[in-house]
């Protein structure tokens, strides 16, 4: 064993990288919840926005047309689960179960032919003298274009979430949105902006699976990253910063397991695998085991059915 | 019907009769099939509550329409048309509260309020408009006799200054003290125009019905306190269910056979707790609940009722009944033990059927038929049917939350009758609710719900509404002086 052979300045470095597309797919589903809808189906919107994306900078090789198709694939996705749930009033669960499987067998057959390809490069910003530091360059500056959008928007979700009239509609409507109808909100329409929103986010983060950090197409390739982001929402009581810790937290363990492996720990393999998953698991059941205030924090209205009454 | 600029004018009807559908097709809600309103001379038809607000329209809904886990002032902006910053709004909403008495901490979530405090967030929103028109749905429901007051002070205010206000209501008390005109509806029509200050209250309810109504009678010989009591609660303890909840704290009270105790008390004072623990949803933490001599904390709501302790809960659908099932399934629901409607495991259906037209037939529960959903029945004849279901299993006691809640006039005067007839017949009642006087109706002794402790039972003609009024807005310190 030499765990010096993990560096930690690569370490982090990588980690930030790792976490991207669960940050991206958690924020959107997080938007989406504080709408009051429950949109299970984040891994088939990954996985059609990884496979549309890779598809689009493979035969363009223009990166610019990879992320814009992960983000309509997505998005497009997740309109038929808005169309169908908030339209046609059926089942938030089972539509969303019902999308990942529709999502992870549409991109399988949409796939098959670019299966182990590798993508061109995604290029990265340079920041001349800011990326030769020792140590803070390697920490902050050496990333793809993605990762700083990621962040950006993170802040961006956070302040329209907290800040703009937007936002109080959309959180009064997740609120309690009988309410919010008997005001005069367009209960629906906010709703169905939400969903979309959340599937653009969901695509983008499966995009950046195949495009960036595989970077090639394969079957199945999100491996669970959807349910994880599902996860982190409840992870960060549905506040836009906490995503970051929880994206960090599951991308810095799925990364320790693989340089465990890598510098020979004799554990079996399969183990370590399953340790991202398990610690995620953990680590929900410890937060809301030490509050009772969990189900306080969640939207009022989340999951629930919309009839318009009057 | 018409309104005058500056006058407070009273909308009257049972559960029904289309009141609120009025007044959501003045609020844009709801677009009438045929007919016009004219507002300032100018046709009007909002589309949407906006065009309404802005036409100078604004409504105080029965439900309240807030959102607990918004501020104050984030609850008040989302029901502006153009809402000004947030500091601006927080200091106007400080100096609207001074000017009408309804004072506000713009940055207290609303979950925390109370449930008058809740209603001034409603108030100050409408007002931050300048509405000329106010309408109030069912305003002081949920508020105490002193809370209402001030509401009254502040309406008045209003008026004077120019604004009309329609206020919608159940209490025709109030309407007399507050209203200058009143417009009856029954079944969607207009059936009447009255100065409500020239008529009695029953005159009214009568107009609302169009029959006469029998205030509920107590027999001559009522329940006396010798010997034990039937049943016994003792130091009860628990936490608050939510959130917005109050722990009970210390709850002890004592019934008699064959009669009513009332608790009284502004929800959210512990109420939802008190009966959780009672009906054995929620085991309290400490303390003892003695039913002849029996030990029931520790037992479950099934055991609870096979020993002969019953309870109707105060949400209808969804608690009390399950609202997708049929009347005959809600009635087996809680009837299974006593009136054996099955057995190995069999559900006997023609004999719960059977049950099931028994208590629509007794208790006057307007329904198609048995196999209805309990969601389709008005409020009132659903609430008729859990009282009954309950009161058909011969109870020894019988615990009922809010028995009248949103039930109209007719309704709630026969479910009051039943509950009487019941303790008469030798059982005995307790009957938590927030309406005074209809704990002043059928109770024999009353204590009080307030921040989780009871006050001591009270026999009722030591009491009157003032009285009971300053103890549900009591502290605890004061509760205990009054008890001592």
């Amino acid at each position: 064993m030499d765990f010096a052979a993990i560096n930690p300045l690569i370490f982090f470095s990588t980690m930030v990288a790792a976490s991207i597309p669960v940050l991206l797919a958690a924020l959107g589903e997080l938007v989406v919840e504080k709408s009051g809808v429950l949109n299970l189906g984040v891994e088939g919107m990954m996985i059609i926005g990884a496979v549309c994306g890779f598809i689009a900078i493979y035969n363009s090789g223009s990166p610019f047309f990879g992320v814009l198709a992960s983000i309509v694939a997505g998005g497009l996705l997740a309109l038929v689960f808005g169309i169908l749930t908030q339209v046609l009033h059926s089942n938030q669960v089972a539509t969303g179960l019902a999308l990942t499987l529709f999502g992870l067998g549409l991109s399988a057959l949409i796939g098959q032919p670019f299966a182990g390809i590798k993508p061109p490069t995604f290029p990265k910003p340079d920041f001349g003298f800011l990326g030769d530091m020792p140590v803070l360059g390697q920490l902050f500056f050496k990333y793809d274009y993605l990762v700083y959008a990621a962040f950006l928007l993170v802040i961006v979700v956070s302040y329209v979430l907290n800040r703009t009239r937007a936002g109080l509609i959309l959180r009064s409507i997740g609120e309690n949105h009988d309410a919010a109808h008997a005001l005069g909100y367009n209960v629906v329409r906010v709703r169905l902006a939400a969903i979309v929103f959340g599937g653009g986010c969901a695509g983008l983060g499966g995009g950046y699976l195949a495009m960036i950090r595989v970077p090639q197409w394969t079957e199945g390739m999100t491996a669970g990253v959807g349910w994880i982001a599902l996860a982190l929402v409840v992870f960060a009581s549905w506040r836009p910063y906490r995503v970051i810790l929880g994206a960090f937290l599951f991308g810095g363990v799925t990364l320790l397991q693989l340089n465990l492996q890598a510098v020979g720990i004799k554990i079996n393999p399969a183990y370590l695998s399953m340790a991202p998953y398990i610690i995620t698991i953990v680590a929900l059941v410890v937060i809301s085991g030490s509050s009772n205030r969990l189900s306080n924090l969640a939207p009022g209205s989340l999951g629930r059915l919309f009839h318009k009454t009057m | 019907m018409s309104l005058e600029e500056g006058e407070i004018c009273a909308l009257l009807g049972e559960n029904g009769s289309g009141k609120s559908t009025l007044v959501k097709m003045m609020y844009g809600l709801v677009k009438p099939d045929e007919g016009q309103m004219i507002f300032q001379s100018r046709s009007y038809s909002p589309s949407n509550p906006n065009e309404a607000r802005s036409a100078g329209i604004a409504m105080v809904f029965q439900h309240f329409s807030l959102f607990d886990a918004l501020t104050v002032a984030e609850n008040i902006a989302l029901g502006m048309v153009d809402p000004p910053p947030f500091n601006k709004l927080s200091r106007e909403i400080e100096e609207k509260g001074k000017t009408y008495g309804l004072s506000l901490n713009p940055d207290s979530m609303v979950g925390t309020l109370s449930a008058g405090e809740r209603q001034r967030v409603e108030i100050i929103r409408c007002l931050l408009q300048n509405p000329k028109i106010l309408i109030m749905d069912e305003p002081t429901s949920v508020l105490t006799p002193q809370e209402a007051d001030i509401l009254f002070e502040a309406l008045r205010n209003l008026a004077a200054e120019g604004t009309t206000i329609l206020y919608i209501s159940h209490k025709l008390e109030e309407i007399k003290a507050l209203c200058s005109r009143a417009t009856i509806l029954r079944a969607g029509k207009v059936v009447a125009t009255c100065n409500p200050e020239e008529k009695s209250a029953r005159q009214l309810a009568e107009m609302m019905v169009g029959t006469s109504i029998v205030t509920p009678k107590r027999a001559e010989t009522q329940g006396n306190r010798d010997g034990r009591p039937l049943f016994r609660v003792e130091d009860i303890e628990k936490e608050a269910s939510s959130n917005f909840g109050t722990s009970l704290r210390e709850v002890s009270f004592e019934v008699w056979k064959g009669e009513v105790l009332g608790i009284g008390g502004i929800a959210g004072n512990g109420q939802d707790e008190l009966m959780e623990v009672l009906s054995g949803e929620v085991l309290p933490k400490g303390g003892t609940i003695m039913l002849n001599g029996h030990d029931l904390a520790r037992l479950n709501p099934n055991e609870r009722r096979k020993r002969g302790l019953l309870f109707a809960p105060e949400q209808r659908v969804g608690h009390s009944a399950a609202g997708e099932m049929s009347l005959t399934e809600n009635a087996y629901l809680t009837a299974a033990d006593r009136k054996e409607l099955s057995r190995a495991g069999i559900i006997n259906w023609s004999r719960t059927a059977e049950f099931s037209r028994r208590i629509i037939n007794q208790f006057d529960v307007r329904t198609p038929g048995t196999d209805n959903f309990a969601q389709s029945l008005s409020g009132g004849n659903l609430q008729k049917f859990v009282i009954g279901r309950e009161i058909l299993q011969n109870p020894e006691l019988l615990i009922v939350n809010q028995p009248t809640w949103g039930v109209d006039a007719a309704a709630a005067a026969s479910i009051r009758q039943k509950l009487i007839d019941l303790a008469d017949s030798g059982a005995a009642v307790v009957v938590i609710s927030q309406d005074i006087d209809e704990l002043l109706e059928i109770s024999d002794y009353i204590s009080v719900l307030s921040g989780g402790y009871l006050s001591k039972a009270r026999p009722v003609q030591e009491l009157n509404r003032e009285d009971i009024g300053l103890m549900m807005g009591a502290s605890r310190e004061s509760l205990q002086e009054a008890v001592a």
